[in-house]
């Protein structure tokens, strides 16, 4: 199963729109919890559970918009795609591997883009649970969130620096810059 | 009865899977064959080939369905070798 779902990856290139997917909406989403953890922290004294919910509905609000968004846009793209071939090779391609190809990419390309910005989310929001279970971190857990944020958003850096062949520190460098630039201007904003 | 040796035909077939990976499906699905493809025209979104399949038994209809199940569509059968002769075993 896995070998017939990559080989129907390769068919359309669908795993190069995963993987740009993959990180245009993993950004989306450690930007998003870190804009909601400098927001909170900026604010003073919330409370944990507060944190949490308003975080993880934000999470689960990009989960959903990126899985819909994705089906929809490459489901017509697919089918378009689909219905040029079947006139150039002018012969019904549904029962084949590019038909296949149609139904099932959208929907591996849809999990990639909703689940992305979901586990980025709730790998930030860690020290919050942590924080609520009463473990003792080295740093408040609005802090450590706001760390683990940059932390991703510089792996996330890193990763397009390796699939570009730029070196991975400066891809990676770059996008940690974007994100104190927008803590900078929440903090700033909320002084 | 006489089995199919060889077959050559005229296939178009759309830009991916690339050559080699149809060509390797083709193979995967039917042991025992070996199997040339050339490519003869390029154009924006399929290419004409032409496949060759020698076996001690072609399986002609698998290898048909075969192509037809990776977006390719058989035009033509360009050359057939076919054998009657008794296999030196039963000889």
């Amino acid at each position: 199963m896995i070998a017939q779902l990559r080989f129907l990856l390769q068919l359309t290139h669908g795993h190069r729109i995963a993987r740009r997917y993959f990180v245009t909406n993993g950004f989306d989403g450690a930007l998003t919890m870190l804009g909601l953890t400098t927001g909170f922290y900026s604010a003073g004294e919330v409370a944990t559970p507060v944190v949490i919910s308003a975080c993880l509905g934000g999470a689960i609000a990009l989960t959903v918009s990126g899985l819909s968004s994705a089906y929809v846009s490459e489901s017509a793209e697919r089918e378009k795609e689909l219905k040029e071939l079947e006139q150039a090779v002018a012969a019904d391609l549904q029962h084949t591997a590019h038909g296949q190809a149609a139904r099932w990419v959208p929907i591996l390309i849809a999990f990639v883009n909703g689940l992305a910005p979901l586990l980025i989310a709730l790998f930030i929001m860690l020290p919050l649970w942590l924080s609520q279970a009463g473990i003792a971190l080295p740093l408040t857990a609005l802090e450590s969130s706001m760390v683990l944020a940059f932390v991703a958003l510089f792996l996330l850096g890193a990763f397009l620096g390796t699939v570009s062949g730029r070196f991975w520190l400066w891809s990676g460098l770059r996008t940690l810059s974007v994100a104190a630039l927008t803590a900078a201007v929440i903090l700033a904003f909320g002084a | 009865m006489p089995v199919i040796k060889r077959v050559v035909l005229d296939v178009l077939k759309p830009h991916q899977p690339n050559v080699l990976e149809f060509a390797t499906a083709i193979a995967d699905c039917h042991g025992g064959c070996r199997i040339t493809v050339t490519v003869t025209e390029i154009d924006e979104k399929t290419e004409t080939t032409v496949i060759s399949v020698e076996s001690e038994d072609v399986p002609y209809a698998a290898i048909v369905e075969t192509i037809r199940e990776l977006g390719a569509s058989v035009h033509s059968i360009d050359e057939v070798e076919v054998s009657s002769m008794a296999s030196a075993d039963a000889g």
